[in-house]
């Protein structure tokens, strides 16, 4: 560990925040409707989407007609990508040749993109047609991020309102958030990241005649333009196996940089977007650095573990400083560490070095900022949405100990709420841990493994934490192209993605019929440290504890194998 | 509570999906592409890197395998045989897999006996997250140098100074690793110290 190490953790975790910071401002217009610089040009085409559609952007809809317009666009978005991917072999843009895939691996996929966990069952460049990619891919990372977008839009009207009714219009937030966020920014992006070396090309690839004289099949593709949503969207599938690692997709520690802090601004910009509309900037902040601390905590635990010796390198009596193994050269431990933090605190799932060849309490932490569920800053309003959850919970336990009815942003905090708070909460630890138990005893399930051992546990519990959590990235030694593994795997992204929104949703339904009360000098302070620390608390309860003996057969087990291994092998 | 019974779900949920995949599946894709190439033809084409012929002979950005004592070879891949750009992969083994130890340990041996003098730097014996790490350390550049002088018959020296020539240093001091583009460094080699004059007996 180095100064430069810690810098570059620290430059890419906070520049996240502060990039956060304005685009929230700018995202709460967007939720609110109101004018932006962007007018001129999304203004037409917002009309257009609304007359096609028929709908009324100015009509709130209750949470329930909220939910069911999100959960059948979803349901839409799923068809027609299963659809897709099912035919590949016959649609256009296929260069290739690639056949259409497997009915579990496209119910898998799809559940996967719609979701927004992009996790893949299959290698990129030797599944996925271009028109895959783009048509239906592109299209889910995109709208998927927006979906989660809305949720939070909708909770923020919830805390606004004064007796009120609707939480807003779904087909209104689903479509500004797309138009004015999510497209302009992602171009920019996209074109910052070709300026720096990311290929975006329609063709299917060049064979090069290298120097000593063999034949080097180079795959591209548009990659650019998904790689740019993929982060922003905090989606994490990439067009190559490799993801992030691959050079096409980062090619240098700047496009790392811009794309790791990519990953999780817009989720931080929601943070801040919740707080401008709920007019509550101090209690987001609160909120904010709760998240902060512990995702950095967690890069630095990274970084921590990624320069201890690893095993293979001392028994092969190497440089042991840095476990390289599963490291591209230009990130090196820091950046890798960064990373590893970044897009499992939020809910991306990207990868720049190789999760399974982390050292064991590297993965672990992996694994332990997913549990906590995906807040740190999560995925784009759905962080943010989980996050007030948490908060809520909180004030209901020091309104416990007090004895007083818990308040939260103006609203009273009562039964109705708490039930769909635990609702929200307690599918995570259900999916995770329920499938994981099935899949530790069952032959079909462990066919897929690479390792046995603690390491093959961790596999498992890896995979269905991700996948509940909707973050998508791997201990990719797991074979997961397999009927159990892709059924139930999509099975747990699908419970961990819409039950937690339609909870929140329901949630919101109850909050905003409540009266907006005055802050009275009686309700517990919700923007002190005191309850940061009071929050960070909970957060760790609810995530942390739950998980510890599963946690300990995996990664902490393996730890001391590890620390065994290395002193036997001196 | 508003009335939800009246409002029309299907409608809106099949034409917004089928608008959103013409502007962000078709036109979103298209207009990039159509910047990228008018702005950064080379960026946008996979930084394919030409000999003096016209003829490609790699990207600079995706490494590719190198055996022959002359030239500097990349890290161990785990991407299809080694290198192969249409199969990106990490070998993705756990700490303590005994394949990784034992691979390791004959990466080390084979390295030890061309050059007993310096350290391994670890690089040289993993296995990249891509597969495809067009890089290496400058440390395992160093190392290399020995092997790669004396095949080509020329003074280490002169090789050292052609490896200082391409290390990249972190952006600002801090921001990524220093390293050496293998492909750009055996081209450089090339260029310097043509092919023919090889010694191969070295």
């Amino acid at each position: 560990m180095n100064w430069q190490g810690w810098a570059e953790i620290a430059l890419t975790l906070s520049l996240a925040v502060a990039v956060g910071w304005p685009l929230g401002v700018f995202m709460s217009r967007v939720w609110n409707g109101e004018r932006t610089f962007l007018d001129p040009i999304m203004r037409p085409v917002e009309a257009l989407f609304y007359t096609a559609c028929g709908i009324d952007p100015k009509k709130s809809q209750s949470w329930h007609a909220y939910a069911l317009a999100l959960l059948a666009f979803n349901l839409v978005g799923f068809v027609i990508t299963y659809a897709v991917l099912r035919l590949q072999g016959v649609l256009p843009m296929n260069p290739q040749g690639f056949p259409g895939l497997s009915g579990h691996l496209s119910f898998n996929t799809a559940i996967s993109f719609v979701t927004n966990t992009n996790w893949q069952s299959y290698a990129g460049e030797t599944t996925m047609s271009t028109f895959s990619q783009m048509i239906v891919l592109t299209v889910q990372n995109f709208v998927s991020a927006a979906t989660g977008a809305t949720v939070a839009a909708a909770l923020a009207r919830a805390f606004v309102a004064n007796r009120g009714e609707g939480v807003g219009n779904f087909w209104a937030d689903l479509t500004r958030t797309t138009l004015y966020v999510l497209l302009p920014l992602s171009f920019v992006v996209a074109v910052l990241l070709v300026a720096l070396g990311v290929p975006q090309a329609l063709s299917a690839g060049v064979t090069a005649h290298t120097l000593e004289g063999a034949d080097q099949k180079i795959s591209l593709y548009a990659v650019a333009s998904q790689e740019a949503i993929k982060m922003l969207g905090i989606n994490g599938g990439g067009i190559f196996n490799a993801n992030s690692a691959h050079p096409f997709e980062n090619p240098t520690p700047l496009t790392n940089l811009i794309t790791a802090v990519s990953i999780n601004t817009l989720g931080w910009a929601a943070f801040f977007a919740f707080g401008r509309m709920v007019l509550a900037k101090k209690d987001v902040r609160a909120l904010v650095m709760a998240a902060f601390v512990l995702l950095f905590a967690g890069a630095a635990g990274v970084y921590a573990t990624e320069t201890q010796p690893a095993p293979a390198q001392v028994a092969a009596r190497v440089d042991t400083t840095v476990n390289m193994e599963g490291k591209e050269v230009r990130f090196g431990a820091p950046a890798t560490a960064a990373w590893v933090a970044a897009t499992t605190g939020a809910s991306n799932g990207s990868v720049n070095g190789m999760h399974s060849s982390l050292m064991p309490l590297g993965g672990g932490i992996a694994m332990f900022l997913m549990q906590l569920g995906e807040i740190l800053p999560g995925g784009i309003g759905s962080g943010i949405a989980v996050m007030v959850v948490m908060a809520l919970l909180s004030v209901f336990v020091a309104g416990l100990m007090v004895g007083r009815t818990p308040e939260y942003l103006g609203k009273k905090i009562e039964a109705r709420e708490i039930q769909f708070s635990i609702l929200a909460v307690v599918i995570i630890p259900l999916s995770m841990l329920g499938f994981s138990a099935i899949a530790a005893v069952l032959p079909e399930a462990l066919k897929g493994l690479m390792h046995s051992g603690p390491h093959g546990l961790s596999e498992i519990l890896y995979a269905y934490v991700s996948g509940t959590a909707n973050n998508g990235s791997a201990f990719a030694g797991l074979t997961a192209n397999a009927p159990w593994w892709d059924v139930t795997l999509g099975v747990a992204m699908a419970c961990g993605r819409f039950l937690p929104i339609v909870a929140v949703l329901a949630i919101a339904g109850a909050l905003v019929a409540k009266p907006k009360l005055a802050p009275t000098a009686g309700a517990m302070p919700t923007d002190g440290g005191l309850f940061v620390g009071l929050l960070i608390g909970v957060i760790l309860i609810l995530g942390g504890l739950q998980f510890f003996p599963a946690m300990a057969l995996g990664p902490i087990v393996e730890h001391f194998q590890v620390l065994g291994a290395v002193q036997a092998l001196r | 509570m508003l009335s939800h019974s009246k409002t029309p779900i299907w409608r809106p949920a099949l034409v917004s999906m089928g608008l959103f995949t013409a502007l962000l599946g078709a036109a979103y894709p298209l207009a990039v592409t159509g910047v990228a190439n008018a702005a950064f033809p080379a960026q946008a084409g996979g930084s394919l890197v030409r000999d003096d012929a016209g003829k490609v002979v790699g990207s600079a950005l995706i490494g590719q395998a190198f055996a022959k004592p002359e030239y500097f070879h990349g890290r161990p891949s785990a991407a299809g045989n080694g290198y192969d750009a249409g199969a990106s992969s990490g070998s993705n083994m756990g700490p303590l897999n005994d394949k990784l130890i034992e691979r390791e340990k004959t990466e080390a041996a084979s390295l030890r006996a061309e050059n007993r003098d310096a350290a391994i730097p670890a690089d040289a014996v993993t296995t990249s997250a891509s597969g495809l790490d067009p890089d290496i350390s400058p440390a395992n550049a160093r190392f290399q140098a020995p092997r790669v002088a004396q095949a080509r018959g020329v003074p280490e020296k002169a090789v050292l100074a052609t490896i200082e020539q391409h290390v990249d240093q972190p952006l600002l001091g801090f921001i990524g690793q220093p390293r050496v583009n293998v492909l750009m460094l055996n081209r450089a080699l090339d260029a310097r110290f043509p092919p023919n004059s090889h010694n191969k007996g070295g």
